[in-house]
């Protein structure tokens, strides 16, 4: 489902470039989780971003349901991130101007695939059919990362990915929230794949690796 | 399709949850357009009523025959030309006054009338004509033209000469504020038998112009029909109202981009957030885009509908004027084609285009990603000071070449609008300057962030700042050129209107008569003939005043330069005083010699002095009584001032008026000729000063505006000074200190500004537009003023963005923290 | 109701009919002669026709502005010396808009009308002219004789002060045709009618009315950049009344024929939209003496109708004359002799052939 072969990333800094990611590989069946884990600073976003197709590899192959996404152009690209992949963010990323409503079922208007009954089962199980008029500055840390799980998971994406969903919330509510991205991961059968600091909540994933210096080390 | 829309969904979702900062571009939008199309409609009205009055005989397009030295021609020359083939139309035009109201009495010959002639259709309508020809006749009027005139179709009102009118009936075609009568009827009203005004070419296919030389040698000069004098002697007063309606397009437009800039900055996370969904930046342009058009049907309808209410309000006053200054007829009725409000619409997209164009570019170029980079702001805020620093030095330059290369009113608008935006766009750096410094000399801490903090806080407002600076610059450079006209106007006024009583005979044989008794008054003490006659110097109309030898002159009579001998010499010899505005035109000079046309033979005079003649779009020459007489067979010989002693002034008139009744075509005394001649001057400058007075209206409404949207991210600086614990209303007072100081600071930039602002109207737009040049005067109190009005504009727009602040509760501070990203 | 008519023949109507009826139709077409003619039912304030009165001449070439219209007419058959034939018109009418018409500078009330023409086989050129009376742009001067609007020009050629027209040059021109003809009279001037007492019907209405037909005619024409010098015969017409005509006319076809041998003849056929056509005519010898035609002697009846723009108009004609053994066919110089005028007609040269051959002008109204 998903394949990452040799994937290599550097920034540019006053100081030169510093490689970020020195070839990493993995891959991820349908169905499968995998936590990433790693110190801050250690390339979990980054890795997120260019398996997201949120940002460009110098290096390696990405290849999601066959599609070698290091080959795509900018329209391309945007259409695989519409389409195919959901992403939960530390910061939520909610629209401010727009519902809770409106949030949970845009990015499945914008690829054109939204379902009002699988909105509804989401909206459900998310517990968020009481606030789906209010805005998100209304609403709890908690409550506003189900609306982006909601958001991610609404397309129907073939991978879901995710960076420190729990982040910034507490631990009870981390739990929590985590508890309902996992059921509703099975409920769909979609790829998973979670970058965490936290070991408490990689051991909840099937798999999980580290990344370090680079690159990645199996636990 | 689908991601613009659900894009473009997301986008408007935000002025849901912003109506405020959505009214304000709306708000912006539709001033910008409502006062741009509002002087368009003013310009447009104006120029289509000169259409209509220099079209309504020939049709438009058609090249007339006029006498080559102005004035009057015999009919026998027309007649002359027809036998020898030269098709041509005859007209004579005249004004008469009906009432209070003068008339432009226009006499044609309907049967030799060209067919394209939008009256032709009399030709053909044998109950018309017929009407024309038999019994008393007919007087052909504009419905518009009766209400002005307070009268209905069939009356038979009587001129001011006691001649009466045919029956008036209602014409659609007859052009704003003119009669249309036979050329027989016309001669008699007007009381020039025999004579012309011009000759419209009847049928341009057949027209032999080698055959009109030979008939009628150089007694006749061809002229464009849309080259007329009034479209000439009226296009700087309507370049005026343009230059002023494109600043108050641009201070709308400040508005405009300050609030889409502030809009695009709180949506720059939804953005972000829409990239990172998958809409590609294709999508979120033409999304932008849709967003803008719509703008622009809305806030450009509205500010079209605003123009509309704008020149109908201004409509009275811009047609006095023109009437006033230049006997033109302006239909107070406003009638506008879909052009017109297409144009408006267009310059409403094209606004918003351009105040948005950054955004968009931003847009097309956002990253799906981007990273935070330490102390951003402080490298923005330097290459922003870089860049306006470099913009303003270029329009300096650009200033600098409009007057070193440029000639005349546009290389005049032309400085002033590059030396204030050049200034409006220093503002910014002189003002982070200003803060640079205080924050170097600030001891406290709480004064250190105050100064600094507004440095951050000027790229916000600086918009606003330069609307507003630009907006009591004009007002200061309007405001010292119109208050020193006045005092000139007045002081001129004085000296030149010295006679008593003013008046014009019906003819000149009553002309005589009164005369003669007038010499036997003892109350009166002189009576002096200024007799008028008309020629062309240069293409120019001209009109000659004969002058005759009195104290009345020689004692009070304005002179800007004069030779030594001046007075003696305009008498004795063949000499000439020539008013400033034709001593311009033809660059002439005391003791230069000037040939001017008269009805005989070329007159040469020497130039022995140059007089101030404000307000009059016409040159004007004075010369010897005695020799108007001689050269000039036409000379009017019916207007005289009177010198009586002041107490005797009311007896006198009422004297005249009881002994000569109609004889007296009309009679006024000196107070009336003053307060007429001020009431001209008022309504010249009552559009400039309405204009002048909306720009800053709307800078005002643009400070509000960036200071209600900024206040909300302002939060964010301030919840930690909070934190910190220094009380809300201790913050809100700073808030409102910082700002006033901004106000004073563009104000206090304004004044110089607007001190070269009146330097350029004086010496370079006034002598270009009218012909003159005014003394440069300064008024200190006019300063203080607009100082005031600044900080006013300031307060008051500070107040509710401040009060918010000061009100804000706690917790919303707190939420800085929590949410901040 | 002429055949009833006690005193006027037949063919004095035809005369008055064929001009009054151009001003009737004129003022029908809703233009600008009908606020000159005001040709209504009656006409008071104006002078009225009386029988017995005396022409006299040079007096009657000029203008009578008592009466309310008045006319100068000439046609001229003519042959160019490139062997080829052309015709000419030159009209001068006068109307007055109201009695007393005459009067100083623009207050005068007479408005004149001119129309001009010039044809050939290919080409016809027309053009019309508009003119107030009063301040010498157009009028009419008996003696010596001059009728002019504007650079139009109908005059005598002798110096004396009592010269008429006996000698005249005649001149008119637009911007493609230009024309100036030596006219020389080769007989007397006829007098139509009771001594140019020329009657039309038993209420009254009448006209003054007399003709020269017996003009030579010499001088040079251009069409459209063309000089051609032309010689042949011409015709005048001067006639002058107030009264108006019926009101069911709806046009006429006219003929005036220079026969070979030097007699003259015009024939009229008038259109009425109720009854039959009325068919006059009236012989001239070559003397000058007029003698009419019985009406039941004449035939006139159209062969061939071509389409003008959308109007059906006949150009070829058979004219019978049972008493005079006059049998021929006419043909036009220029089928598309159109006058394009405010008031449009039909008037150019024509041929003829059969029991006579000669020359001639056909004026058709009311297609």
């Amino acid at each position: 489902m998903l394949r990452v072969e040799g994937l290599k990333k550097s920034y540019p800094t006053p100081q030169g470039r510093i490689p970020v990611l020195r070839g990493v590989d993995f891959t991820l069946a349908a169905g499968a989780s995998l936590a990433l884990t790693g110190e801050s600073g250690s390339g979990k976003s980054t890795l997120l971003h260019l398996v997201g197709a949120l940002d460009d590899a110098d290096f390696g192959e990405i290849v999601l349901d066959g599609v070698a996404l290091t080959r795509l152009s900018e329209h391309a690209r945007a259409a695989v991130r519409r389409e195919k992949i959901g992403v939960v963010f530390q910061q939520f990323n909610l629209i401010p101007s727009l519902t809770v409503g409106e949030n949970l079922g845009f990015q499945a208007r914008l690829a054109g695939r939204y379902d009002p009954a699988w909105q509804e089962e989401l909206t459900a199980r998310l517990g968020l059919a009481t606030f789906a008029a209010r805005y998100p500055e209304e609403l709890s840390g908690g409550q506003q990362q189900r609306v982006a799980i909601g958001r991610a998971l609404a397309v129907r994406p073939r991978l879901l990915l995710a960076d420190e969903p729990t982040g910034n919330l507490d631990e009870a509510t981390g739990d929590a929230v985590m508890a309902l991205a996992l059921d509703l991961v099975a409920a769909t059968g979609c790829a998973f794949l979670m970058a965490t600091h936290s070991e408490r909540l990689a051991a909840r994933l099937q798999r999980r690796v580290r990344l370090e210096s680079g690159l990645l080390a199996a636990q | 399709m689908r991601e613009t829309v659900w894009t473009l969904a997301a986008l408007i979702s935000h002025w849901r949850r912003r109506p405020g900062n959505l009214a304000t571009l709306v708000l912006g939008l539709a001033i910008a357009t409502a006062l741009w199309s509002g002087v368009q409609a003013l310009n447009a009205q104006a120029r289509n009523s000169y259409d209509a009055a220099a079209n309504a005989i020939s049709g438009g397009g058609a090249r007339t025959l006029v006498a080559a030295r102005g004035g009057l021609f015999d009919q026998e020359l027309f007649v002359r030309l027809r036998r020898a083939g030269v098709t041509v139309s005859p007209v004579l035009e005249g004004a008469v006054r009906i009432g209070e109201k003068n008339v432009r009495i226009i006499g044609v010959e309907p049967v030799s009338l060209p067919r394209r002639s939008p009256i032709a259709h009399m030709r053909s309508r044998a109950d018309v004509l017929e009407e024309f020809f038999t019994g008393p006749g007919r007087s052909f009027v504009a419905r518009e033209t009766l209400r002005r005139l307070d009268l209905a179709e069939g009356a038979q009102p009587r001129t001011e000469r006691g001649e009466q009118l045919p029956p008036l009936a209602a014409l659609a075609e007859a052009p704003p504020g003119a009669i249309i009568v036979d050329i027989g009827v016309a001669q008699r009203l007007l009381d020039r038998p025999g004579k012309l005004s011009r000759l419209v070419i009847a049928d341009e296919e057949t027209f032999d112009e080698a055959r009109l030389k030979r008939v009628a040698g150089d007694a006749l000069r061809l002229v464009a029909e849309d080259d007329s004098d009034l479209a000439r002697l009226t296009e700087s007063f309507h370049l005026n109202l343009t230059a002023f309606g494109f600043l108050a397009f641009l201070v709308g437009l400040f508005i405009v981009h300050a609030a889409y800039g502030l809009a695009f900055e709180q949506r720059l996370p939804t953005l972000r957030t829409l990239r990172a969904l998958g809409v590609g930046p294709p999508h979120l342009v033409a999304a932008m885009a849709c967003e803008i058009a719509v703008l622009t049907l809305l806030a450009g309808g509205a500010g079209v509908l605003g123009g509309h209410a704008i020149a109908q309000a201004l409509l009275p006053d811009v047609a006095k004027s023109l009437e006033s200054l230049y006997g033109a007829q302006i239909s107070d009725r406003l009638t506008l084609d879909a052009r017109w409000w297409l144009s408006g619409l267009a310059m409403a997209g094209a606004g918003a285009t351009l105040a948005a164009a950054s955004g968009l570019t931003k847009a097309l170029r956002l990253p799906a990603l981007s990273f935070a980079r330490p102390m951003a702001w402080r490298g923005a805020h330097h290459r922003y000071l870089r860049r306006q620093a470099a913009l303003a030095a270029l329009a300096l330059v650009a200033a600098a070449g409009a007057y070193g290369f440029g000639e005349g009113l546009a290389s005049g608008f032309a400085i002033i609008g590059l030396a204030l935006l050049a200034a409006a766009l220093s503002l910014p750096i002189g003002l982070a300057g200003a803060l640079a410094l205080g924050e170097r000399f600030a001891r406290r801490p709480l004064a250190r962030w105050f100064f600094a903090d507004g440095r951050q806080e000027i790229s916000g407002l600086s918009l606003a700042l330069m609307a507003l600076l630009i907006a009591l610059a004009t007002n200061i450079g309007v405001g010292g050129m119109v208050e020193g006209f006045r005092q000139t106007f007045e002081r001129w006024l004085d000296a030149r209107l010295v006679a008593e009583i003013y008046f014009e005979a019906a003819t000149p044989a009553d002309a005589r008569d009164i005369e003669a008794w007038a010499r036997t008054q003892p109350d009166i003490a002189a009576i002096l003939p200024v007799w008028r006659a008309k020629t062309r110097i240069g293409g120019w109309p001209v009109d000659i005043v004969g002058m005759t030898p009195h104290e009345t002159y020689t004692a009070h009579f304005p002179l800007i330069d004069a030779a030594p001998d001046a007075w003696t010499a305009l008498h004795a010899q063949n000499a000439v005083l020539v008013s400033e505005q034709l001593a311009r035109r033809l660059s002439l000079a005391i003791g230069e010699t000037l040939d001017i046309p008269t009805t005989g033979q070329d007159l040469r005079a020497r130039i022995v002095g140059v007089f101030p003649d404000y307000g009059n779009p016409k040159g004007q020459l004075r010369i010897d009584h005695e020799k108007l007489k001689r050269y000039f067979d036409d000379a009017s010989g019916v207007h005289y001032s009177l010198r009586v002693d002041p107490a005797a002034t009311a007896r006198v008139i009422e004297n005249m008026q009881q002994r000569f009744g109609g004889k007296i075509a009309r009679i006024v005394d000196q107070a009336d000729v003053k307060a007429l001649s001020t009431d001209i001057f008022e309504r010249t400058f009552a559009v400039t000063t309405a204009l002048n007075t909306l720009t800053l209206i709307v800078s005002g409404v643009a400070l509000f505006a960036s200071l209600l949207t900024l206040s909300d991210m302002r939060r964010a600086r301030i919840a930690p000074v909070w934190a910190l614990g220094v009380t809300r209303r201790k913050l809100a007072a700073l808030e409102m200190a910082r700002v006033m100081a901004f106000a004073a600071g563009a104000a206090a930039f304004a004044i110089p500004l607007g001190l070269f602002m009146t330097w350029c109207l004086v010496a370079i737009v006034n002598v270009a537009a009218f012909g003159w040049r005014l003394p440069f005067h300064m008024f200190p109190a006019q300063w203080l003023a607009v100082f005031l009005i600044a900080l006013g504009a300031a307060f008051f727009a500070t107040l509710i963005p401040v009060a918010r602040l000061a009100r804000v509760s706690p917790t919303e501070l707190l939420k800085v923290f929590s949410n901040e990203r | 109701m002429n055949a009833k008519s006690p005193n006027g023949s037949p063919e004095r109507r035809s005369a008055i009919s064929r001009r009054s009826a151009l001003l009737l139709a004129l003022s029908s077409s809703g233009a600008l002669a009908e606020g000159f003619g005001g040709l209504g039912a009656t006409a008071p304030g104006f002078a009225i026709p009386r029988p017995g009165t005396q022409l006299a001449f040079p007096r009657d070439h000029g203008a009578h502005p008592e009466f309310r219209t008045e006319w100068w007419y000439v046609t001229a058959n003519l042959a160019g010396d490139d062997g080829a034939a052309y015709g000419v018109q030159w009209t001068l009418f006068r109307f007055a808009m109201q009695p007393n018409a005459a009067r100083a500078g623009w207050d005068d009330r007479n408005v004149w009308m001119g129309h001009a023409a010039a044809t050939s086989a290919a080409e016809h050129l027309f053009a019309q002219k508009f003119a107030r009376g009063g301040i010498g742009q157009a009028g009419v001067e008996a003696a010596p004789f001059r009728a002019y609007l504007d650079d139009w020009v109908l005059e005598t050629r002798d110096d004396s002060a009592d010269a008429g027209i006996e000698r005249l040059r005649v001149s008119a021109g637009d911007k493609n045709f230009a024309y100036a003809l030596d006219l020389t009279a080769k007989g007397p001037i006829v007098l139509q009618g009771e001594g140019g007492y020329s009657r039309k019907s038993e209420a009254g209405q009448a006209s003054y009315y007399y003709s020269q037909p017996f003009f030579t005619a010499e001088g040079s024409l251009s069409m459209n950049g063309r000089k051609i010098q032309v010689s042949g015969r011409a015709w005048m017409d001067r006639e002058w009344s107030s009264q108006p005509l019926g009101p069911d006319q709806k046009g006429w076809d006219w003929f005036s024929l220079h026969l070979e041998g030097g007699a003259k003849l015009m024939l009229y056929r008038m259109r009425s939209v109720e009854a039959a056509p009325f068919l006059f005519g009236n012989w001239i010898d070559a003397e000058g003496a007029t003698s009419p035609l019985a009406r039941e002697g004449i035939a006139i009846e159209p062969l061939e109708t071509i389409r003008i723009g959308d109007r059906a108009v006949p150009i070829r004609w058979r004219v019978k004359i049972t008493g005079r053994g006059i049998d021929v066919e006419t043909r036009p110089l220029n089928p598309r002799s159109w006058m394009g005028t405010d008031f449009a007609y039909w008037e150019g040269p024509i041929r003829f052939t059969g029991s006579h051959s000669g020359v001639g002008y056909l004026e058709m109204t009311g297609y």
